[in-house]
């Protein structure tokens, strides 16, 4: 695992520059008006981020939802081979679930953008 | 000692090839497109008055980069402004260590693999990296503090996350074929033969699951077709506060994964290093002739061919980038949710059915 941890320290390292670079070689001339939003001229946002759509949300759990289920998948696909038909009917039954859950969220609404 | 500094030089070698492919990959992008679209192109940059098409363009940005200013807007939230581009760049830095670019290399003895990262879990590695990315962008939205960072960045989340799904059911077929999560072995599996002639590929054997594959991963570089994040004309994009290299870790994360994108397409679904009929002694032809070749040479014949590959891809991915204007968000969200997910798991029941059977 040491190899795992030399990939992680050189990759970070280089970020880091990456990310200082400009702290170091850059010139420093600030002043007030730099510092305003330039994006069209609208006022930032102060202290506070304006409450988003549930649409977002609504995506987050049926991500979590269907990404926890193709986490079961793969140990299922690895050993497939080794274990021939018998495996198809187990996770027949499992996808078939899996798919009603995925009829049902439709049918449900969840996939209407636009509302 | 030897065994950690072969290891650096490994890990120093294949960050040098991916940051220096994605630098001539900014540069090929914007020659390609200019080609389409009948200009020029970069061409101005010279080193001495030489300027050989352009070829020193990547490195007078870079070099301009690093000279700008470092602007952090006093509205923004600090840390999390300089945090969002390393988290970016980190995590699609890291994956280019578990791909194979070739055999073993045996040199005075010792046999390097020519692959930094042999782990056992590369793929699910590779996966779970790629997922991290969301942050990056998620949080360059949040630290801005502007209204339209914010929509990029939660635009940028939920695309990711839906099409993260697709792309992890797309591969199940490929592990079903290919038994394995590791790189090196999925290659190698690669290496045999179909009906004694055609290379076992993973396109010959998951033709869907590679279209699936490709578009999902296309849906994570959050280019063109699937710009939503950014969306030049409307909201200008979750980076839009940020300036100098920090910017350009963003562009350089975009380019970062096309690359990485291409690595991946080409380790599953093209063989990865392996050259058809070519054995670890010499080629092998299936209508009966021989062609042998010492070591040194097999070697670099893997090498160059993985190359060629993953820069078929990077072609294919920038024309298509050029090719067709952006989705809208309810189609981009149609296409993950209601076209992909059902096909993958059509690809996954009809994958075992198959292999069942025969």
């Amino acid at each position: 695992m040491s190899e795992l941890f030399l990939v992680f320290l050189v990759t970070g390292v280089l970020g880091i520059i990456l990310v200082l670079i400009n702290k170091i070689l850059g010139p420093k001339k600030s002043n007030p008006t730099k510092n305003t939003p330039f994006e069209c001229g609208s006022p930032y946002l102060q202290d506070r981020i304006t409450p988003v759509p549930i649409k977002y949300y609504l995506v987050a759990f049926l991500f979590l939802l269907f990404d926890v289920e193709v986490v079961f998948l793969f140990p299922w696909a690895l050993v497939f081979k080794k274990i021939g038909s018998p495996a198809l009917i187990y996770m027949a039954v499992y996808i078939l679930i899996l798919a009603l859950g995925f009829i049902y969220a439709w049918k449900k609404g969840a996939f209407l953008w636009e509302k | 000692m030897i065994e950690t500094l072969i290891v650096l030089v490994k890990i120093v070698c294949a960050l040098v090839w991916f940051l220096l492919i994605t630098l001539y990959l900014t540069w090929a992008e914007r020659k390609e497109s200019a080609l389409m679209q009948d200009r020029i192109g970069a061409n101005r940059a010279n080193f001495f008055g030489i300027r050989i098409i352009g070829l020193f363009q990547p490195f007078a940005d870079a070099i301009k980069m690093a000279f700008k200013e470092d602007f952090t807007p006093s509205f923004s939230r600090k840390f999390l402004h300089d945090l969002a581009p390393f988290l970016s760049f980190f995590f699609t830095g890291v994956t280019i260590a578990t791909i194979p670019f070739g055999d073993i290399l045996k040199i005075g003895g010792k046999e390097i693999k020519l692959q930094v990262l042999d782990i056992n879990v590369g793929l699910l590695f590779v996966l779970a990296m790629l997922s991290f990315t969301i942050y990056g962008v998620l949080l360059s939205g949040w630290a801005s503090n502007n209204r339209w960072t914010l929509i990029g960045g939660l635009r940028g989340a939920a695309q990711l996350i839906s099409y993260e799904v697709a792309l992890g059911l797309s591969l199940i077929g490929l592990v079903m074929v290919f038994p394995s999560l590791d790189f090196s072995a999925i290659v190698d599996f690669q290496g045999e033969l179909l009906f004694g002639w055609l290379p076992k590929w993973g396109i010959f054997l998951q033709p869907l699951g590679f279209l699936i594959f490709l578009f999902a991963t296309m849906a994570e570089s959050e280019r063109v077709p699937f710009d939503l994040p950014e969306g030049e004309s409307e909201i200008v994009g979750f980076f839009t506060e940020y300036g100098g290299m920090k910017w350009g870790m963003y562009m350089f994360t975009d380019f970062m994964k096309v690359l990485i994108i291409s690595c991946l397409l080409t380790t599953l679904f093209f063989g990865g290093y392996q050259v058809p009929w070519l054995y670890a002694d010499g080629f092998r032809f299936p209508w009966g002739g021989e062609w042998l070749l010492p070591h040194g040479i097999v070697v670099l014949f893997q090498v160059l061919m993985f190359n060629i590959k993953v820069f078929f891809f990077c072609w294919l991915q920038i024309l298509l980038r050029w090719t067709y204007p952006r989705f809208r968000y309810d189609q981009l969200m149609d296409f993950g949710w209601k076209l992909l997910i059902p096909l993958s798991l059509i690809n996954i029941v009809a994958t075992a059915i198959i292999m069942s059977i025969l």
